[in-house]
């Protein structure tokens, strides 16, 4: 089973790639464009938001109803997120239904209506997100997580506030759609049963004479850090902790994922054992790697009712640090199998490999073969997590909790 | 793709598909049990013993159990709904001998006091997560005030209280009386030989008791016009559930039941859509068709600013009314099978999805519908067949419950 990947960088700047998966019936289609809520005017917090609903309300010919019809006839389904960086569009149907698809997200990238008339609308959608968060207590915990962990912007917000939101208008989002969308820097990626020449093709012409971005990425302030209790009358308490890891693409990044699946790779795996199985604190707990270019990091999250919070903290804590002590062969083996699996099955989804696809380039410029994984995860030892545990251990936590009661902190 | 089937003579039926491209194998064991299943004294049993499988049989600890899945790199989990508790993983084909003898060995769990001790603080936090989650109190609520008496109105998750109050024995009692093997379907999917497949389960399954665990109750649920609001006021937003009642699971009426859903209720462009979403009225609004044993409802729901939901009710009761007298349109239904086209298509690309719908399809029809055939069932539906459904399962009694900040709805 050999990969069937290609590449193609368009000369405006445009990358596109395909994986040919001719096992499966349908292609997914992601776009990464370098427009996520960090480039948010700072007046107008929440308006990549605002502008990521506004964008599929018409476009080219089609006004709001028959775009959305136009795609629901393909089978199209279809998501618009904002990230930190960037914007993405996914889109999955069957394979035969995407070059049609791709015509319609030519006209929702390029030629967007952004109704003036139904900004009200999403403005009230964007407030009625905000106000949601206030009664979602694990999402809420993570928004004062990322803001105080990550550097100035990264930790930002993309829902904004409720007097930022309604400074947002027309002219700004036009403004934005103007100055941030283009093919700079814009990814493409494509997985499933496609051929590469006619995709190449039809990319070429919708998107060859694409124009307009130059956007510079933001500079980084440090992060505020540090530790904090928000009040809130919850039946559990949320906490977060965070520390800093190295980012995607860095010579140690296999061994700081290696480290973080001991962690929290299966139900046999640190935090799991020590704290849901051994003693009964809490359903959910778990550790996640989270990358940017420059900066990276390892988020444990668990949740558990107002009296057990402290012992929760205390143990988590305990088994971060607990790290540095050294990890055993069985738990090594562990990992290699789950990640080893977890690679192979990743071959069965097509969202799964146009995601991974974006993100090698993004981060690599390349695309990193099945082989290539699977030799650094074969390379894994106790050693070599230990080594990396030493260069970065678990230490100058950022906390994070929500509830009734603040916590006694390390 | 190639249908298997095989009943050992104890009783326990085995599927297969077999898809020779797929990459892994995934293995489910249904069990035919669930919250409609429990007394009220047993109340949340089904979900706690899901919970007490994994931890461990004669052969295994629960910390044993845990570490056999992650040796082979499983992705694997359980879960219990009002009518099946089922436990499965996707591993790769290699590890398939490794994968049947952990799930059939942690079928028999020892249900030790200890581990029975420690779980149950485990699902008074996982009360405690759902607690905190007001779409999901919304949910159960209501679908409780819509069931009324009827079994499947018993909460799965049960209460802290009913928790606390459980013993070893009623578990045990609960567990031998349901798991026998005639109750019990082996589903796998994807990658495998079906000879050697049987052979692994009978080995280790051969020894299971017979018996019968027949269920109550699996009358139709009758239309329920009620309406319930329930005043949490530090929320800020307001979560609305009506339901109606509608066909059952192996009803032919399903496909129908379930078209019409997705062109009143879907997430893009829907009738909920554009009325509610699209203007921001409701920051969510969709409808959904849920199927059981013997009786099936529609779950429409939507959230908003407290002060709209009178406004959002009415439009809504609008859209119902309209859909019940004038059907729908030819584009709409075509555009339905479209989307349903591509989302069967592909939930099926992964032995983990197959698994799921062989499994389920055996559990309620026991009979094998491949890819192609339940698409051509949804292909098959007419504008006749949506009105058929809409006379049979009329939208004019509605059961609604509020939860959020408001005091009170008018009648």
């Amino acid at each position: 089973m050999t990969q069937q990947v290609f590449q193609h960088t368009l000369p405006n700047g445009l990358t596109l790639l395909l994986e040919r998966m001719d096992h499966v019936r349908s292609a997914a289609v992601n776009f990464l464009i370098p427009a996520g809520c960090v480039y948010d005017p700072p007046e107008q917090l929440g308006l990549v938001s605002i502008f990521s609903d506004m964008i599929t309300r018409g476009a080219g010919d089609r006004d709001s109803r028959a775009l959305t019809l136009a795609m629901d006839s393909l089978g199209l389904d279809h998501s618009e997120s904002v990230g930190q960086l960037h914007l993405r569009f996914w889109g999955s149907t069957l394979a035969r239904s995407i070059p049609p698809a791709l015509e319609l997200f030519a006209d929702i990238l390029r030629r967007p209506h952004l109704p003036d008339e139904q900004l009200d609308s999403v403005k009230s959608l964007a407030l009625q997100d905000l106000q949601a968060l206030e009664d979602e207590p694990r999402a809420k915990v993570m928004v004062e997580m990322r803001r105080r962990f990550w550097p100035h912007p990264l930790g930002q917000d993309r829902r904004g506030s409720e007097e930022s939101i309604e400074r947002i208008t027309p002219r700004g989002l036009r403004d934005f759609h103007a100055s941030h969308f283009g093919p700079k820097g814009t990814i493409m990626s494509v997985a499933g049963n496609m051929d590469w020449q006619p995709l190449r093709d039809q990319v070429e012409r919708l998107f060859g004479d694409w124009q307009g971005n130059d956007v510079r990425p933001p500079k980084l302030i440090a992060p505020i850090k540090g530790q904090a209790h928000l009040d809130k009358d919850t039946t559990q308490t949320q906490i977060v902790i965070g520390y800093p890891s190295v980012p995607f693409g860095d010579p140690e990044y296999y061994a700081a994922l290696g480290a973080v699946q001991v962690l929290s790779g299966g139900m046999g795996a640190r935090l799991f054992t020590e704290v849901r199985e051994k003693r009964g604190l809490c359903y959910a707990v778990s550790a996640n790697y989270q990358t940017f270019k420059q900066v990276a990091g390892i988020l444990c999250y668990a949740g558990t009712t107002t009296e057990r919070a402290q012992e929760t903290l205390d143990v988590t804590i305990g088994e971060l640090k607990r790290m540095i002590d050294g990890v055993s062969e069985e738990e090594v083996q562990r990992v290699r199998a789950g990640l080893k699996s977890s690679v192979i099955m990743q071959e069965e989804s097509t969202s799964s490999r146009a995601g991974a696809l974006a993100s090698d380039w993004y981060y690599l410029n390349r695309v990193r073969s099945m082989d290539e994984i699977q030799q650094a995860i074969d390379a894994l030892s106790p050693r070599s997590i230990l080594d990396h545990v030493k260069k970065y251990p678990p230490r100058d936590f950022t906390i994070v909790t929500l509830g009734k009661n603040a916590l006694t902190l390390p | 793709m190639s249908f298997h089937k095989h009943v050992l003579p104890n009783g326990l039926t085995i599927v297969g598909e077999i898809s020779p491209s797929a990459r892994s194998v995934a293995a489910g064991f249904f069990v035919k049990t669930g919250s409609r299943d429990e007394t009220p004294q047993e109340c949340g049993v089904s979900h706690f013993l899901e919970h007490m499988v994994f931890k461990g049989t004669p052969n295994r600890t629960a910390l044993e159990v845990n570490y056999d899945f992650d040796k082979i790199g499983a992705s694997y989990n359980a879960f219990t709904s009002e009518e099946n508790t089922v436990f499965y993983a996707a591993i790769l084909p290699e590890y398939l001998p490794e994968a049947v003898d952990i799930l059939a060995d942690i079928l028999r769990p020892s249900l030790r006091g200890a581990d029975f001790d420690m779980e149950k603080k485990v699902i008074i936090e996982e009360i405690g997560m759902y607690d905190d989650q007001p779409m999901w109190c919304a949910y159960d609520n209501a679908k409780k005030a819509f069931f009324d008496e009827h079994p499947l109105g018993n909460s799965i998750l049960g209460t802290a209280a009913s928790i606390t109050a459980l013993t070893r024995e009623q578990m045990q009692a609960y567990y031998d009386r349901r798991y026998v093997a005639p109750n019990i379907t082996v589903a796998l999917a994807g990658n495998f030989a079906f000879a050697d497949a049987v052979k692994l389960i009978e080995k280790s399954c051969g020894a299971w008791p017979g018996g019968t665990a027949p269920r109550k109750n699996i009358t139709p649920v009758a239309p329920r016009k009620y309406q319930q609001v329930m005043t949490k006021d530090k929320l800020n937003q307001e979560q609305v559930f009506m339901l109606a009642p509608a066909p059952a699971a192996d009803s032919p009426e399903r496909y129908a039941a379930d078209t019409l859903a997705m062109i009143v209720g879907d997430d893009s462009g829907s009738r909920l859509y554009w009325a509610l979403v699209d203007p921001g009225y409701a920051d969510s609004a969709d409808m959904g068709f849920h199927d059981y044993e013997g009786t099936g409802g529609y779950f429409l729901s939507f959230s908003c600013e407290p002060d709209n939901t009178e406004d959002n009710l009415a439009i809504i009761r609008d859209i119902l009314h309209q859909v019940q007298t004038e059907g729908v349109s030819d584009e709409e239904l075509a555009v339905a099978k479209s989307k349903i086209l591509s989302r069967v298509v592909r939930g099926s690309e992964r032995p983990m999805g197959r698994m799921q719908a062989l499994g389920m399809g055996w559990m309620y029809l026991k009979t094998y519908r491949s890819v192609d055939e339940e698409l051509a069932n949804f292909d098959a539906v007419t504008l006749k067949d949506i009105r058929g459904v809409l006379d049979k399962y009329p939208f004019d009694q509605l059961t609604v419950l509020a939860l959020g900040p408001l005091a009170k709805l008018d009648a």
